[in-house]
């Protein structure tokens, strides 16, 4: 008896190991878990290493789950805060940057920020809290159609309904996000979803007979291609943000410097082609270089690579491009004739396309004349501003940044006028060191994207080139700054106004400043002080550098008041309805 | 100009909100839509009828919707041999006197009479647009009291002769 019994209780914690065993083998393929783990469990497995977020009622299981696993997650002061940290995440890492913030106020929040990653196509991921599925629709505490508002400013968004979906679901957003034209897509995750209990087993594939992005060229179109270039005598490339997205830097240097072909860039293209190469024509666009643009209005072959034809890049239409055959490659085919006529197409990555048209091997023209003419845009016509040596010019300032970093700094703006200064000054030499708002123009993005920025490559100065009015929308941040003593150096491009509104105003509304000046301001010092951050004002251009060079130096965030002149206007200039053969302010 | 345009999508929620919006947002005029289930309880077909302006604006539609995720399949079909219908349901004013009359206003029409009141009666007319236009016109002396009509819904024929190339220029 009692050896049976010892037997028994000997079967019995054999059985027990053994279970023990088989479970955590099964572990990998199916495990019961509730849905916040999943979804958490998926973002390891996408290899999410950094979550920016907000928490609230409706995420609270999520966030519950968060804190019990330890993951690394950076708390905003403002749900666009954490957004446009993601932003500024993914468009320096190339990675997805993931946003998780609660259901109603929460993801209201964070549209702004979802609007400029879907322009500017950034690939997100971001996950709204929801009310409970057995109140949605009544307009409960906290209950926003969350879905409804984003369906037009994301790639795609899903409410989850089902725990068992969770994975899936979690695995095509990934894909949707990254692959193609990236995007933002956007979970909605009801409170009872995230608390029921469901199986994690993440597919390998996905399966979207709707989705299925082209990426390699069509052959036949890249021969049209390159036997339009043999054709040209005045060819130009404008490189975009869609070489960036696709990771072809190296592909466009590769292809233009063999065809020697003229490169100009987009807003968001910069870095993609070495700011400082001979080839290289500067910004094309409203506040591009007169040189870029009369590259496009006179070329007879204009290859956009990746670019959108946004209408801040070609001015009026009517006068856009009008000798030029146009080639356009693009992931996107909607955006292949969207605006302008085009008559090479190309479907397809862009890294891809170049890679297929450096193949053909087809021996370079050397366009010398063409060349030599561009050069005397360039040389005549350069970038210019008067420099009375009283006050800090906002042009000079954005020179002496970039020399003091060397070019090789991440610089992230809002929009306006320290934007446009910055694309232009700032010769960006490397791909994803420039994180700006193109499409959206979103004020307040800069500088939670500077911080996003940072956490991408912690050990690269990032500069955070701000207007003080753009500051004044997501300063609140600096408290990230202050916990983790991030080494964000702030710029201020502090001239008391809403310098582009105020321009615009001087230019085309006759001077009638309507609500556009800020004639009392914070102390941006003490506010500084209060957030613990070391800070500097500087109105004399003497003490400019030096100051900058000692702050640059420091291990910790630094802000920067930099007051500079305050009616100083962005040249030279495209105005509304023109053409790139009309810009104003290409002399002094 | 007026184009017919066939698009299976997922049938999943909010899919013909995801479709329309992309419409209004990008200012194009739907004239009708119709939904409804295939053949495949997961699957969707949508029929629209969408007046633009220019073969760009056309192409900019179809690629447009090709983009979003839940749609499987969109072709512009008004060049192609189809098969499209209309359905209305017309409230006529119909006295004893007059019940005859409207029954073979009817009967060439093929419409058919599917309710019938003390002074009014129902009919049922489907075709292409302009027969259930005529249809309409043609009995509206009599006063109106309701009108129900359907957007129209659309196959390809299944012999295939095609008149022309496809009229937009899209790639993928």
């Amino acid at each position: 008896m009692v050896e049976n019994q010892r037997d028994e209780g000997g079967t019995e914690m054999g059985t027990s190991v053994r279970t023990q065993a088989e479970k955590t083998a099964n572990e990998q393929q199916t495990q019961k878990l509730n849905g916040s783990q999943i979804v958490l469990r998926a973002l390891a497995e996408e290899n999410v290493d950094i979550i920016f977020g907000y928490p609230g009622g409706a995420i609270l299981p999520t966030y519950d789950e968060i804190y019990k696993m330890g993951i690394h997650h950076i708390l905003a002061r403002h749900e666009q805060g954490a957004i446009h940290a993601a932003e500024g995440y993914a468009r320096v890492s190339g990675k997805p940057g993931v946003c998780v913030v609660t259901s109603g106020p929460g993801a209201t929040n964070v549209v702004t920020g979802i609007a400029d990653a879907m322009i500017d196509s950034l690939p997100m991921i971001v996950i709204t809290g929801q009310v409970a599925t057995n109140v949605i629709g009544t307009d409960a505490f906290q209950e926003a159609d969350v879905v409804g508002v984003t369906m037009p400013i994301t790639k795609h968004n899903i409410q989850l309904r089902d725990v068992n979906d969770i994975p899936r679901v979690m695995k095509e957003a990934f894909h949707i996000a990254t692959t193609g034209r990236p995007g933002p897509v956007l979970i909605d995750l009801p409170k009872d979803v995230s608390t029921a209990i469901g199986e994690f087993k993440y597919p390998k594939q996905v399966h979207m007979p709707g989705y299925q992005p082209t990426v390699q060229p069509n052959r036949l179109q890249i021969k049209k291609v390159a036997a339009a270039v043999e054709r040209a005598k005045k060819p130009v490339i404008l490189a975009g943000a869609g070489v960036l997205h696709a990771d072809g830097a190296d592909e466009l240097f590769e292809y233009a410097t063999k065809q020697q072909i003229p490169v100009t860039n987009t807003l968001l293209g910069l870095g993609s082609f070495p700011g400082n190469h001979p080839q290289f024509l500067g910004m094309a666009g409203m506040h591009g270089l007169y040189a870029a643009n009369m590259a496009l209005h006179e070329c007879d072959l204009l290859i956009n690579v990746g670019a959108r034809f946004d209408d801040r890049l070609t001015g009026s239409l009517n006068y856009f491009a009008p000798e030029a055959e146009v080639v356009h490659i693009d992931v996107d085919p909607a955006e292949i004739g969207k605006n302008v006529e085009t008559a090479i197409p190309v479907v397809g990555d862009a890294k891809e396309a170049l890679k297929s048209l450096s193949a053909l091997d087809k021996a370079p023209v050397p366009y010398d004349e063409w060349h030599q003419h561009l050069r005397h845009y360039s040389d005549d016509y350069p970038l210019w501003y008067n420099d009375d040596g009283k006050t800090i010019k906002p042009q000079a300032l954005l020179d002496m940044v970039y020399e003091e970093t060397k070019g090789e700094a991440i610089v992230t703006t809002d929009v306006g006028q320290h934007q446009m200064w910055a694309a232009q000054y700032y010769r960006f030499a490397n791909p994803h060191r420039w994180v700006t708002s193109g499409g959206l123009g979103t004020m307040g993005f800069g500088f939670p994207a500077a911080i996003g920025a940072q956490f991408a490559e912690p050990n690269r100065d990032v500069i955070a080139v701000i207007g003080d009015a753009g500051f004044q929308m997501t300063m609140q941040e600096m408290s990230i700054l202050q916990e983790l003593n991030l080494p964000v150096k702030i710029v201020i491009v502090n001239n008391a106004s809403l310098g582009m509104v105020r321009q615009w105003q001087e230019l085309f509304y006759e001077e009638r400043y309507s609500h556009s000046l800020f004639p009392i301001q914070p102390d941006f010092l003490k506010l500084a002080e209060a957030y613990n951050i070391k800070a500097y004002k500087i109105e004399d251009p003497s003490e400019a550098r030096a100051t900058f060079q000692k702050g640059l130096k420091e291990d910790g965030p630094v802000l920067f008041d930099f007051r500079v002149t305050a009616d100083e206007n962005c040249y030279p200039m495209i105005a509304p309805g023109k053409g790139h053969h009309e810009m104003e302010g290409i002399r002094p | 100009m007026k184009r017919t345009i066939s698009a299976t999508v997922n049938n999943s929620t909010g899919v013909l909100n995801r479709i329309t919006g992309l419409f209004s947002r990008r200012q194009f005029n739907i004239e009708s839509i119709t939904v409804g289930m295939t053949e495949n309880p997961e699957i969707s077909r949508m029929t629209f009828v969408v007046n633009v302006d220019s073969d760009r604006g056309l192409d900019q539609v179809i690629k447009q919707l090709n983009k979003q995720v839940d749609v499987l399949k969109v072709r512009d079909i008004s060049d192609e041999n189809i098969v499209a219908r209309e359905l209305a349901l017309i409230r006529v004013v119909a006295t004893p006197q007059t019940r005859g009359e409207i029954e073979t206003l009817a009967r060439p029409f093929r419409a058919s009479i599917i309710d019938v009141g003390r002074e009014s009666m129902t009919l049922q007319v489907t075709g292409d647009h302009q027969k259930v236009e005529a249809f309409i016109d043609l009995i509206k002396p009599y006063g109106l009291k309701e009108l129900a009509r359907t957007g129209t819904t659309a196959l390809k024929r299944s012999s295939k002769k095609q008149s022309q190339d496809l009229h937009y220029s899209f790639i993928q």
